[in-house]
């Protein structure tokens, strides 16, 4: 019932109350929706990369949705005749002649399809780089290790689910695409040809796969994908979002925005700015022209063939392997196809699965955290992720080492030894490199602190000594330097005379390891420099 | 534990810093400037959307223009796509602009709730969950527990044997080709036999097996049959008599599928004698019956033998002698 003195007096606001009233009085969502309404978010611009995520893959349901009203799932034989006449009269997959309609006879639908991959290529940029963010700033400690399982989910299924997108045309690139997953099939030991067989409905191609990579790619992984997103989204909301250390942000606190009508503008309108960003491209940017690669037959191969980006680290792991194989009691076992494309990625998947864990376990930390570190402020973790980009980024580079040895006249053997040896070399090296940036980083901020900030301001002495003058820093920024867990202050994971046998002195070692830190500015400090001043 | 840290005196939170204003806040002037850019960016919208829907009409699909850095561009996607960017951009930008000078930026703080839930409901959750399970009596009941996760046990397998007939069993499949002894090489995609005078040295030529007369060739035939020809001279080759008596006047043939993953071993270069694979770059030595000389690939391409027939025209002289194409588990790869 509405209260006479407080009823709306407008149009618009006596048919929103009325709504609200409905509702109200079948769901009682007053007070659920004006508690949440108010909900704070705190702002930072890495925390829109997770919307960058969802917003994309909003609009490839949008565009995929659009594509799905064309696009004949058939590997059924057709010979085509339409606008694209040099293709004209060539007998083709049904798959691959209603692609080619979509790109010359729909009008808009070259654009959509563009901007379907293009979005597909952010998405999974978004999601990679969104997982840094988390990664570097402990975002993934407890209360939040259930939301990184479910992450590491959405990047694995966006992976199946971008190749198995750009492999729907059947053109001769993603022809072989498909054939180099069907020969990973094969190279499964003991069930590989059945896997195959049973896969492709029989020989590879087959009349088969591509009806059933169809259904696959628009229902099935898009359904996991929504449910996985949401069950993602309200674990956000319920936990509420972590926040950046700084004045006045506290664990037991949030900071920010409240949702309606800040923060309702800023993501709706960021929405629309992802949106638009990806017409850009889709408008712009060719990508995929698969009218230029011709229909697949696996008796020929376009040069230079290259998966998508999120796939050609496994395509480089796979390129620099070397050729072993064990032929034993008439059985042949490929390390060749195995090792790369499937222990490799194995073991890496599981150690990211299970990092919040191992890490808790290092740190024996068992607190709640609400306040993200500063990646400096945790060396041996940051230096771990860096590593471990270090890995991805040289074998994404062999992936690419076609291109890389013909647009930089390098050979190929030069690239593949390089990568080889870089694989194992770089990464330790990096992990070296960024813990003792880390550590520099954090000496930085200590001399911040106590000696303030560099003026530039030269000024001689009477004694002829010139000096930089150094202005202290404000409050606000002392505490955000020095407001950081000091190892000193933490517990060991467990008491000393329970950290035997080798488990024990491997967690002993690891723990001492990632407490490794400089000393944060005290006032103690400050006090003790003061005369010297 | 008392530690150094414990000991000495730490930096305070300040606390939340004081709310600086924004021009738009205290300066009507400025507001109604923040206003009018915020509407001009919807208005931007409406015209982009009014663009999208005059290409779709007007702009006739088939005109293509050259542009620099885009190349050959179809004018008409152009336009929808450019018209799109702007409607969508253009209220994006509109509503962060509108909310950053405009809507209240007043940072405000929310407490967290705990997660934990208190000691009490925790034990009385424990108590209530052992109760039911009590009340199913499963703990006294073993028959039920056993026979229960006996059916739970395998029920799963039903799904998993309604799957089977997803495809047929590979039996001998990828043993065999098409290829036997006496079938005729067929230029691909002409589908005209070959002899050996058709072939320059330092030409290459695909080819196919001629199929018995009324069988069409399948994609799936292509994949296991096709056959690379590549002329040398003979003395160029350095091979086991065998194997040399397999070519003939200087012609080789090989199973175009890569050994590796299947990949169409399409790249030849003629100075070198070397054939590349574009996938993985496993390269084969034609010269020593492609030896695998670089790359991933871990075994050569096989060899298939060829001679001619009373016409002259290019036939195998027997199927190949080991499977082609990547890598299987039933793979005998003892010999080759």
């Amino acid at each position: 019932m509405a209260d006479k003195t407080t009823a709306p007096k407008t149009r618009v606001g006596k048919l929103a109350n009325a709504a609200a009233n409905y509702a109200d009085e079948r769901l009682g969502s007053a007070g659920y929706l004006k508690k949440n309404l108010n909900k704070i978010f705190p702002d930072h611009w890495s925390f829109m990369l997770g919307e960058v995520a969802l917003y994309s893959f909003v609009i490839l349901l949008l565009s995929g949705t659009f594509l799905t009203f064309w696009f004949d799932p058939s590997q059924r034989d057709v010979v085509y005749h339409g606008a694209y006449t040099p293709l004209s009269g060539v007998s083709m997959s049904a798959a691959y002649a209603s692609t080619l309609h979509l790109s010359f006879d729909v009008r808009g639908g070259l654009l959509m399809r563009q901007i379907h991959h293009w979005a597909a290529l952010i998405f999974m940029v978004a999601i990679v780089v969104h997982l840094f963010r988390v990664f570097f700033t402990g975002a993934f400690r407890k209360p939040r290790e259930t939301n990184w399982l479910i992450g590491i989910g959405l990047l694995t299924f966006g992976i199946i689910e971008g190749f198995l997108g750009y492999s729907l045309p059947d053109d001769l690139l993603s022809g072989t695409g498909i054939r180099i997953a069907e020969a990973i099939l094969q190279a499964i030991p003991v069930v590989g040809s059945y896997l195959a067989f049973f896969a492709f409905g029989g020989p590879f191609p087959g009349t088969s796969f591509i009806p059933r990579v169809y259904m696959v790619h628009i229902l099935l992984l898009p359904a996991l994908f929504l449910a996985l997103i949401t069950v993602h989204l309200m674990m956000v909301w319920y936990q509420k979002h972590t926040q950046f250390p700084g004045p006045g942000r506290k664990e037991s606190n949030v900071v920010g925005y409240p949702l309606m009508p800040v923060y309702m503008a800023k993501a709706g309108g960021f929405f629309f700015v992802v949106f638009g960003v990806t017409a850009f491209l889709g408008a712009v940017a060719s990508i995929n022209p698969i009218w230029l690669y011709g229909p697949y037959t696996p008796g020929q191969i376009s040069a230079g063939s290259q998966p998508d980006w999120y796939m050609g680290w496994l395509d480089g792991l796979v390129r620099m392997a070397p050729p072993l194989e064990t032929h034993w009691l008439g059985h042949t076992i490929s390390w060749n196809i195995l090792l790369p494309s499937l222990v490799l990625p194995g073991i890496i998947f599981v150690g990211m699965t299970f990092y919040p864990f191992i890490e808790a376990w290092i740190t024996g930390d068992r607190r709640e955290h609400h306040l993200l570190d500063r990646p400096r402020n945790v060396p041996n973790r940051t230096a771990l992720g860096a590593m471990s980009i270090a890995f991805m980024v040289i074998a994404l580079a062999n992936g690419g080492n076609d291109i890389i040895a013909t647009h930089f006249h390098l050979t190929i053997n030069g690239i593949m030894w390089f990568t080889r040896i870089g694989l194992f070399t770089v990464p330790p090296i990096v992990f070296i490199i960024t813990k003792r940036i880390c550590l520099s980083l954090q000496r930085a901020d200590r001399d911040l602190v106590l000696h303030g900030r560099e003026t530039g301001r030269l000024v001689m002495m009477p004694s002829g000594e010139m000096i930089e003058v150094h202005e202290p820093i404000s409050d606000a920024k002392k505490w955000t330097l020095t407001q950081h867990q000091q190892p000193d202050a933490l517990p060991a994971p467990l008491p000393e005379e329970e950290l035997v046998g080798w488990k024990g002195k491997l967690r002993k070692r690891l723990n001492e390891a990632h407490n490794v830190q400089v000393p944060a500015a005290t006032v103690t400090d400050l006090k003790e420099l003061g005369d010297h001043h | 534990m008392s530690s150094y840290i414990d000991k000495v005196e730490r930096f305070q939170d300040p606390g939340l810093p004081e709310h600086v204003h924004r021009n738009a806040d205290h300066d009507p002037k400025a507001e109604k400037r923040a206003e009018q850019q915020v509407a001009t960016l919807f208005i931007l919208s409406a015209l982009g959307t009014v663009g999208t829907i005059a290409s779709y009409i007007w702009v006739h699909p088939q005109v293509y223009i050259y542009l620099p850095i885009l190349g050959s561009t179809n004018v008409q996607q152009l336009c929808i796509g450019l018209g799109l960017t702007v409607a969508t951009l253009t209220i994006g930008l509109g509503a962060i602009q509108w909310a950053k000078k405009l809507m209240p930026d007043v940072e405000q703080v929310q407490e967290r709730h705990e997660f934990r839930s208190s000691d009490k409901e925790r034990a009385a959750l424990v108590k209530t969950t052992q109760e039911h399970v009590e009340e199913t009596g499963i703990a006294r009941r073993p028959l039920i527990k056993r026979t229960l996760g006996l059916a739970l046990g395998v029920v799963g397998l039903s799904p998993l044997v309604l799957l089977r007939d997803l495809g047929p069993m590979p039996g001998k499949y990828f043993d065999t080709t098409s290829w036997s002894s006496g079938t005729r090489l067929m230029l691909d995609p002409a589908n005209t036999p070959i002899r050996p005078e058709d072939l320059e040295v330092g030409a290459v030529a695909q080819v196919l097996p001629e199929l018995p007369a009324g069988q069409e060739r399948t994609l799936e035939n292509i994949g296991k049959d096709a056959v690379l020809l590549i002329r040398l001279r003979p003395e160029d080759f350095n091979l086991d008599a065998e194997r040399l008596s397999w070519t003939y006047q200087g012609i080789i043939a090989f199973s175009k599928i890569c050994t590796h993953m299947g990949c169409a071993v399409a790249l030849y270069e003629q100075q070198t004698h070397h054939l590349l694979c574009p996938c993985h770059q496993s390269t084969f030595d034609v010269t020593r019956a492609a030896k695998v000389i670089f790359g991933p690939a871990a075994r050569p391409l096989p060899q298939l033998a060829i001679t001619v027939d009373a016409n002259g025209y290019l036939i195998a002289k027997q199927p190949f002698t080991v499977p082609i194409g990547p890598s299987f588990w039933e793979r005998n790869s003892t010999n080759g």
